[in-house]
């Protein structure tokens, strides 16, 4: 429009439109309000497009921030004197009543739960449902860009029973979304429980679940279940084949020793070979059985393995192992740079066991490298709260995962008043230890490094003999720790004999002070120390007379609460020539994991803190031993929580539309917003 | 010899049955080598023969009775909390505190844990009996200490205490076959 009086001052603008701008005065305003309007709009676009607009997991984008707001690369730690240094057993003082441990009168209140204690302890990057019991991991796989995970579940309650099986998706094996429970007990064959069972995916794409059902007579059979629709990549409908069952217990075996049937492989030929763990007696075996349909079976002569007095072996699981060490293998892979192992779980004394052995194809056995490290007698998995751990082989990075259920150590009460129990452990890869040749290495994921946030480094921190030093890292309920110890090479020499061989579970725990030893690391613990879980290392002489190390967690002081396990968990870790000590430990409210030697010994423990939570939970370096110094560098990350949900309708959108849709959406949108936004602009005359 | 025919014929009508101990105390042999594989034999024994089923048990009928006997202990302990607590306006808040967190503890072993047990007894899953058994133990001994003074409940916190952890021991020892042990 042309300025009809150009000459007036613009203060009186309106008056000189009074007459023939009385139109345009009306729809300035609205004029303005679109400008606006699209202003902001253009606005809100162009934030979305630069935040969201980058593919599906707010992972990654959290991903690579490591080290990027570490405070100086060595913070001067604070050192916190003791209050009493413990003159040691050396000197006929009891630990019990002298030392920084010693009790304090009326340190031994009961102290009632509340809620600001029992919701600190949901974990925050550890997979668990949102309520409920929840037990063995079942049939994990990827599939089409997912990794699928199902579990034992009950959804009434938070103690065992009612088993069904869980089910949820993820895409990084961190966050995860809950899906509708797969298979409930809705046939006579599996009406007394749901119970484990694995997956194997054929060549041609499909997958056969075959899992034990407890029968209305509660009889353990094998039944056979598969996706309802395989084009669904969530796989959420499961079918029951209807002529389950589809193994019995055969004659010989008690109905009710038959149960959790394994990933199956190939055989040379051509058939697939299932093992299904039993008992005779007191002696723990894995029958074998052979099928071309998973229908049809045929029941070995003899068993895969069997050790006499180790009871029932549950969740046997089955795989081979590269000798190289480099990556894992798919089941039915086998050769001359391979190895099996066997793993059992033992009902009598809930612990896992594995062995590393060599397969024999001809008759389905198994024979362990070294029989006196055979299952039952050898090692386990973790030496602390672990069992009905299962792998699988995830071919889309080519690692062997395993899954364990990690239950809880406190009373069921305040696992009813809390309304969950049990978490699993984060996954682990697992690879074969060509170094010691004796042991797996087991590994968080690599995608648990994305959590990490903002780190800090200590860098050869003196710890002298009895002295504890405080950590300041921030917030200390969720933290990955990566540390390194080296003691002082005179005291590793004149080391004095100690006579009797060492054992994390009979001794006085990190109060327990040994010439060498213990020192590492107090977690979850309050600033006075009145709560607090040492994880550390410990060297001592082993049974075989020789200077070993050993990983320990200490839980009897890791809460005032008097009704929960106060155990010291630990073993024996191999430490080789020139390794120094590393250990890692993820840190997740009421989870502790520590990984020693690089995942050669493992130990999950579950804590229950009443003081030593939220902004009062910290970390403290300790060194407890009486000969050395030991020097310790860490790097501490805080951890993100990750994302672990019910799946909702709009995740579809996100999950399922391409990127490229996407890529062009928003800037149309954005592009249409600002060109509207300026055609406005351009409009009101100011 | 008339006297000899006497006795001869006195004897023949003598149950012969008391003479045979070992039908006599069959199952009382069975009852004795269980229960000495607890921790706390006399009370075992006591459980388990004052029930009549105990006769003809085999060992994993013997938990039952001893997990039975549970659920009756704590239901009787959780009827007397709820006696105590009527009387709220006379107790101090201390021990009302107590007797409704105990009230809370007896609830789990009724409602949470004996379930647990017959669940995992009925489809052969022992160790969650012994889990729900180990923990019943727990919950009585947690009520007790909840008291800061006197405990109104002792007696009957130990029984609770007590019984829960002989069931829990004779679970550990239920062979899964039907043969005597």
């Amino acid at each position: 429009m042309a300025d009809t009086k150009p000459l007036l001052p613009e203060a009186s603008d309106s008056d000189s439109y009074s007459e023939t701008a009385s139109p345009v005065n009306r729809l300035k305003p609205i004029k303005v309000y679109f400008a606006i309007f699209f202003g902001l709009l253009a606005a809100g676009l162009f934030a979305a497009l630069l935040i969201g607009n980058y593919g599906s997991g707010s992972s990654r984008l959290r991903g690579n921030q490591n080290g990027s707001l570490a405070s100086s690369a060595s913070q001067k730690p604070k050192h916190q004197p003791l209050r009493t240094v413990s003159r040691g057993p050396a000197q006929g003082v009891s630990e019990k009543t002298s030392g920084i441990w010693a009790n304090v009168p009326g340190d031994n209140l009961p102290k009632p739960w509340n809620s600001t204690m029992l919701i600190w302890q949901r974990t925050a990057f550890h997979f668990q449902p949102e309520k409920n019991w929840m037990n063995d991991p079942n049939g994990p796989l990827f599939y089409n860009e997912w990794y699928h995970f199902f579990y034992q579940y009950n959804p009434i309650g938070a103690v065992w029973g009612n088993i069904v099986w869980g089910h949820s998706v993820s895409k990084d094996l961190i966050n995860w979304f809950h899906l509708p429970l797969a298979m409930v007990a809705d046939q006579w064959y599996d009406k007394d429980g749901v119970w484990t069972g694995s997956a194997t995916i054929l060549p041609d794409g499909k997958i056969v679940m075959l899992y034990t059902g407890s029968t209305t007579e509660a009889v353990q059979v094998q039944n056979l279940a598969y996706p309802a629709n395989l084009s669904d990549p969530l796989l959420v409908k499961w079918i029951k084949y209807e002529g389950n069952p589809v193994l019995v217990p055969p004659p010989g075996i008690y109905k009710k020793d038959f149960r959790d049937p394994t990933t199956a492989w190939l055989t040379s030929e051509g058939k697939w070979r299932i093992t299904i763990g039993s008992k005779i007696n007191k002696t723990g075996i894995s029958l074998v059985y052979d099928t071309k349909d998973f229908i049809h079976y045929e029941m070995l002569p003899g068993v895969l393995h069997s050790v006499p007095g180790t009871g029932m072996w549950e969740c046997v699981d089955f795989f081979p192992v590269s000798v190289t060490g480099e990556k894992g293998l798919d089941t039915s892979v086998n050769g001359p740079e391979v190895k099996h192992v066997v793993k059992a779980s033992l009902d009598d004394d809930r612990h896992d066991y594995y062995a590393i052995g060599a397969y024999h194809e001809i008759n389905g056995s198994w024979i362990p490298d070294e029989p006196e490290m055979d299952l039952g007698i050898g090692i386990r998995y973790d030496y602390g709260t672990f069992y009905a751990s299962k792998t699988f082989y995830d071919q889309n990075k080519n690692r062997r995962i395993l899954w364990g259920w990690i239950g809880e150590t406190d009373s069921e009460a305040v696992d009813m008043e809390k309304g969950w129990a049990s978490v699993q452990s984060m996954p682990r890869t697992i690879l074969f230890d060509n170094r010691t040749d004796t042991n797996l290495l087991q590994w968080p994921v690599e995608e648990t490094d994305g959590l990490r946030s903002n780190s800090t480094e200590f860098n050869k921190v003196s710890v002298e003999a009895g002295s504890v030093v405080h950590l300041d890292v921030g917030p200390a309920s969720q933290l990955d720790i990566v540390a390194e110890f080296e003691l002082d090479e005179e005291a590793l020499n004149k080391a004095n004999e100690v006579h009797v061989p060492f054992s994390c579970k009979t001794s006085g725990g990190a109060a327990e002070r040994g010439a060498l030893g213990p020192f590492g690391l107090l977690v979850l613990a309050a600033e006075r120390l009145g709560e607090q879980t040492p994880a550390y290392f410990y060297i001592a002489k082993g049974s075989d007379g020789k200077l070993n190390t050993f990983i320990c967690n200490d839980l009897t002081r890791s809460s005032k609460a008097p009704d929960v396990d106060k155990q010291i968990f630990g073993n024996y870790v191999p430490v080789l020539e020139g390794e120094k000590l590393s250990l890692r430990i993820l840190v997740d409210h009421s989870i502790i994991e520590s990984f020693a030697q690089g995942g050669r010994t493992v130990i999950t423990s579950r804590v229950y803190p009443t003081e030593a939570i939220y902004g009062a939970a910290k970390v403290f370096l300790f060194n407890n031993a009486t000969d050395t110094n030991i020097t310790a560098s860490l790097k501490i990350w805080q951890m993100n929580s990750a994302s672990i949900r019910p799946y909702r309708i709009d995740d579809d959108n996100k999950n399922s539309s391409a990127p490229s849709s996407r890529f062009i959406l928003w800037p149309i949108n954005y592009i249409a917003s600002c060109l509207t936004f300026l055609f406005f602009i351009s409009r009101i005359r100011i | 010899m008339k006297s000899l025919m006497i006795i001869f014929v006195f004897l023949m009508f003598l149950p012969v049955n008391a003479f045979r101990p070992t039908l006599l105390l069959g199952n009382l042999n069975l009852i004795e080598r269980t229960c000495r594989q607890t921790p706390l034999y006399d009370l075992c024994i006591w459980s388990l023969k004052s029930s009549p089923d105990s006769r003809d048990a085999n060992v994993k009928k013997l938990a039952q009775i001893m997990v039975d006997s549970l659920k009756t202990r704590a239901t009787e302990t959780l009827d007397l909390i709820d006696e105590l607590l009527q009387d709220g306006l006379a107790l101090d808040p201390a021990m009302q505190k107590a007797l409704t967190s105990c009230a809370e503890r007896y609830n789990v072993i009724i409602k949470g844990d004996v379930p647990e047990i017959n669940e995992a007894f009925k489809t052969g899953n022992y160790k969650f009996a012994e889990k729900g058994a180990n923990d019943a133990a727990v919950e009585a001994n947690s009520c007790e200490i909840e008291f800061p003074a006197k405990s109104p409940l002792t007696d009957m916190n130990k029984v609770v205490h007590d019984v829960s952890v002989v069931a829990a021991s004779i679970v550990k020892i239920i062979p899964t076959k039907f043969s005597i042990m």
